[in-house]
């Protein structure tokens, strides 16, 4: 083979994963940057999402709708927990919020287990989407999945740069990222920003649940939480709390784990995860704001 | 309080709980013995996951990487020699020649934990807030991994068995009291004071010349090397365990016993693991469905731990200091007064 | 130059009263009962040494802490409760110490923001024309980031933020901190010019002369007590008895 079209092709894998880690790691680091909070339930939203689609999908609408709704119950749920688990914390010592948040994690898996039992389960997408492309005579294949991961992708994130550079409430969003009492004294109405905020954040974490279920097949309850680690290492590579730091971050963990199994010797392929772990806390200690974010207190 | 008053405190403690562990396997069935154990065993692990969480206020969510090292570092030292041959046949040589018992098992089994925990440590340590956490988040992923590649060691993601059931309730609650009284003797004294002022203010903490990272590397430390004398502990309790039983469903059993009882005491740390044991084992009998004749409730897998974590947000929002806020009691609190 | 603010006649109107306001941090207190007003047009100075309670007086005015006891009314509304947006939304911008404009954000998009709880956004584009009028040097630059721009750019425009959100009441604390002397200059004739068109303000001030020179009445504030009051022609001509007023806690 080639190896011009492996490394292509090789890219092209490095960004359809990369576009997942970022729509999860984008939410992330918003919530984070109002917050101050470590989210670990924002993984659980891509559970959400793709049982969403899945249920809505047994209800008999069509995969489109079906789609477009998982990314809806994401969002709504996103919203439900920060207004029943979140706000009544909002505010306390930063152990308080992590603590919360896994506690909402342990909640929503279970209840993905209580509700769908812990064992996968199908998840059927249309023909097409499963129909590969091919080019140079099969020497660089993706499939419509991928077309669709990365052109949806591009289309969310679009959406999130006119949203914040636009709209009062992506410029409220920002503002209250960076000095929230100051975003209080300009009057804007903090909680609905912060309902706003985890709405867009869930739904895109929900859309990269869909996503994620419709390339592997299956849905679990706990499938959200591996992507949620790599997520939150994209966005400390990134800067937490940096929306442009979390898809760069995203894009580079996406790109590191395909070249991990891709160029390294195949040894090597079993530790990806660790070798991730061990960038993580590399950054932490040598650039703990990541590469994009303004500095903060995270060392001693 | 004298000190010799606190040592006579101390052997009355430690008679009572003698005294306990002799009778009661005669006064009850085997089930709540073996309830007792594990209660015992959690005893360890939490009161010393309290130790760096609590008391120096670095929230580590990497315990359970020692824990899963300290079960598989004893489980591969005493397991027999034909149990070696069987399941792990390519131990290298200097380990399949040895069977340790199951003391000097343990003890290893914390050391090793002591010498990873000062090299993951000193840098960790340095770090601040929710970043740490995410950090030893990663060791216990990294761990994880690990584990589940070392197949030589290991067996891999494969179940590890053969691990002799050795953990009696003798054994549990000795080493509850002994964890105990060396926290207990750590977290009242001039280094407890430390940790402290560590966790309350570190500005501060460094204008009256503490140093900080000295401070909350060996709280960690300490409290690894109980963390691994306690995975030894549950390993040869059940004898066959894989990467799988020492993740994250086993480090969100811990914290919420911390949280739930109270972080910042010892008595809280052994309240939160009686009070969620219980819990957990009333809530996994209902679990499994009643039957009362013609009316039934279907088992509800995942019930009894969605209580627990509504129970724990609960005490997140209405007591984030749990149920003991920094009150100890028993033995803690005449050391306590010792204090003051 | 466009009017930035709904003209209103200097009179005996009161538009901001404070009755026995106490407020502690924890369990210090911080405000032991205070009682002021300001009438509509007036220009009221704040004064007092560091800790004496000025900012936290604004910041209780705001909505930002919770009084312990006493009342806040504004325009014959009792706000003392209100969360700070609704607060804003009635008609009091808080310009505040230390600026804290929106560093990674544009000058014309921190502007934008000083609108956010206008019900009425058509002429915000106009308002937005009179801050650039009000300070050309905020036009040159309003499509940098905030936090790049100088300290007496960045109070600008901490200034022209609470000015589109077209206040009845302008909070204002230590607009001069850390600045230029010139600098704190061309800030206090701008404010001037905001006086003349009637624009109402609270006014925190350390420098005694600078805030006297535009104020026309004053409060002293020591440890969170008035110390003395009165119009600022009158607190000009006894500048000693300002001065020990303000000094007396040391003394």
């Amino acid at each position: 083979m080639n190896t011009g079209f492996y490394i292509a092709q090789q890219v092209i894998n490095a960004i359809s994963l990369g576009s997942l880690y970022a729509l999860v790691a984008i939410g992330l680091s918003m919530v984070f940057g109002i917050l101050r909070m470590t989210n670990f339930a924002h993984g659980d939203m891509m559970m959400v999402g793709a049982f969403g689609t899945l249920v809505l999908g047994w209800l008999g609408l069509p995969f489109g709708l079906a789609f477009l709704g998982g990314i809806a119950i994401g969002a709504i749920a996103g919203v439900i927990v920060e207004r029943t688990a979140y706000r009544p914390v909002r505010g306390s010592a930063d152990v308080t919020l992590l603590l919360t948040s896994l506690a909402v994690t342990y909640i929503l898996e279970n209840l993905g287990i209580l509700v769908f039992s812990s064992s996968p389960r199908n998840f059927p997408i249309p023909d097409w989407m499963n129909e590969a492309l091919q080019f140079y005579d099969g020497q660089i294949t993706f499939t419509q999945i991928n077309v669709a991961t990365i052109v949806l992708t591009a289309v969310s994130l679009g959406f999130l740069g006119w949203f914040v550079t636009r709209t009062d409430a992506g410029l409220g969003m920002r503002a209250a990222a960076e000095d929230l009492g100051a975003a209080q004294l300009v009057g804007l109405d903090v909680n609905k920003l912060i309902i706003v905020a985890f709405a867009i954040a869930s739904g895109f974490a929900g859309l990269a649940g869909i996503l994620w279920a419709a390339q592997s097949g299956i849905v679990e309850p706990d499938m959200g939480f591996t992507p949620l680690l790599k997520a939150f290492v994209a966005a400390i590579i990134g800067g937490f709390g940096s929306i442009a730091g979390a898809l760069l971050g995203g894009y580079i963990l996406g790109a590191l784990e395909v070249f991990i199994v891709a160029f390294l010797p195949s040894e090597v392929s079993p530790y990806r995860d660790a070798i991730v772990f061990a960038l993580l806390i590399a950054f932490l200690l040598f650039r703990p704001n990541g590469l994009l974010n303004r500095t903060q207190e995270v060392k001693l | 309080m004298s000190r010799a008053a606190a040592f006579v405190a101390t052997i009355v403690a430690v008679a009572v709980v003698a005294g306990l562990v002799a009778i009661l396997p005669q006064l009850v069935n085997d089930y709540i013995v073996r309830v007792v154990i594990v209660m015992c065993i959690s005893g360890v692990l939490v009161a010393s996951m309290g130790l760096g969480n609590g008391f120096t206020g670095v929230f580590s969510l990497g315990h359970v990487g020692f824990v899963a090292v300290g079960a598989y570092v004893s489980g591969i030292l005493s397991l027999s020699q034909a149990a070696k041959h069987s399941y792990l046949p390519d131990l290298p040589g200097w380990l399949s020649g040895i069977t340790l018992p199951f003391l000097p098992a343990t003890i290893v089994a914390g050391l090793v934990c002591v010498v990873l925990a000062l090299v993951v440590g000193a840098p960790l340590m340095r770090l601040s807030g929710y970043f740490v956490s995410v950090a030893t988040l990663g060791f216990l992923i990294i761990v994880n991994v690990v584990l589940i590649n070392a197949v030589d060691f290991t067996r891999g993601a494969r179940t590890f068995t053969g691990v002799p059931l050795e953990t009696t309730l003798r054994w549990a609650a000795g080493w509850l009291v002994v964890t105990v009284i060396v926290l207990a003797r750590v977290v009242y004294s001039p280094t407890g004071r430390r940790y402290l002022s560590v966790r309350e203010d570190v500005i501060a903490a460094r204008a009256v010349g503490i140093k900080v990272l000295p401070a909350r590397l060996s709280a960690f430390t300490l409290g690894a090397f109980f963390a691994g004398v306690g995975g030894s502990l549950y390993g040869h309790y059940l004898g066959s365990f894989s990467p799988a039983s020492f993740y994250m469903a086993y480090t969100f059993a811990l914290i919420s016993m911390l949280v739930i009882g109270g972080m910042q005491s010892i008595s809280g740390a052994l309240v939160g693991v009686v009070v969620v044991t219980v819990l957990s084992e009333v809530l996994r009998n209902l679990e499994r469905g009643l039957d009362f004749g013609a009316f039934a409730i279907p088992p509800l897998y995942g019930a009894s731990q969605i209580v627990l974590g509504i129970i724990f947000i609960l005490i997140m929002i209405f007591r984030p200091s749990g149920i003991m806020g920094d009150r100890e009691f028993g033995l803690g609190r005449f050391v306590k007064r010792k204090r003051a | 130059m466009p009017r930035l603010a709904p003209p209103l006649a200097p009179g005996e109107e009161t538009i901001l009263s404070v009755d026995g306001l106490k407020v502690n941090y924890g369990a210090v207190a911080a405000i032991r009962g205070i009682s002021l007003d300001v009438k509509a047009g007036e220009v009221v100075a704040l004064l007092g040494a560091n800790g004496a309670g000025k900012s936290t007086m604004l910041r209780t005015i705001s909505g930002l802490i919770r009084p312990r006891a006493g009342a806040i009314s504004f325009a014959d509304e009792r706000i003392d409760r209100l969360p700070p947006a609704r607060i804003v939304r009635l008609g009091i911008a808080h310009s505040p110490e230390g600026r804290r404009v929106f560093g990674s954000l544009s000058v014309a998009e921190n502007l934008r923001l000083g609108a956010a709880a206008r019900p009425d956004r058509s002429t915000m584009e106009a308002d937005r024309e009179g801050v650039y009028a009000l300070f050309p040097r905020l036009r040159e630059r309003m499509g940098q980031a905030a936090g790049t721009l100088s300290g007496g750019e960045q109070q600008m425009l901490a200034l022209g933020r609470a000015l589109m959100a077209k206040p009845k009441l302008l909070l204002l604390d230590e607009p001069s901190l850390g600045l230029a002397p010139l600098v704190i200059v061309s800030i206090f004739k701008t404010l001037a010019e905001l006086k003349a068109q009637g624009v109402t303000m609270l006014l925190v001030e350390q420098n005694i002369t600078t805030a006297l020179g535009l104020a026309d009445r004053a409060y002293v504030l020591r440890t969170g007590e008035i110390a003395l009051s009165g119009a600022a022609s009158e607190l000009r001509a006894n500048y000693e008895e300002v001065a020990a007023a303000y000094l007396g806690a040391r003394g």
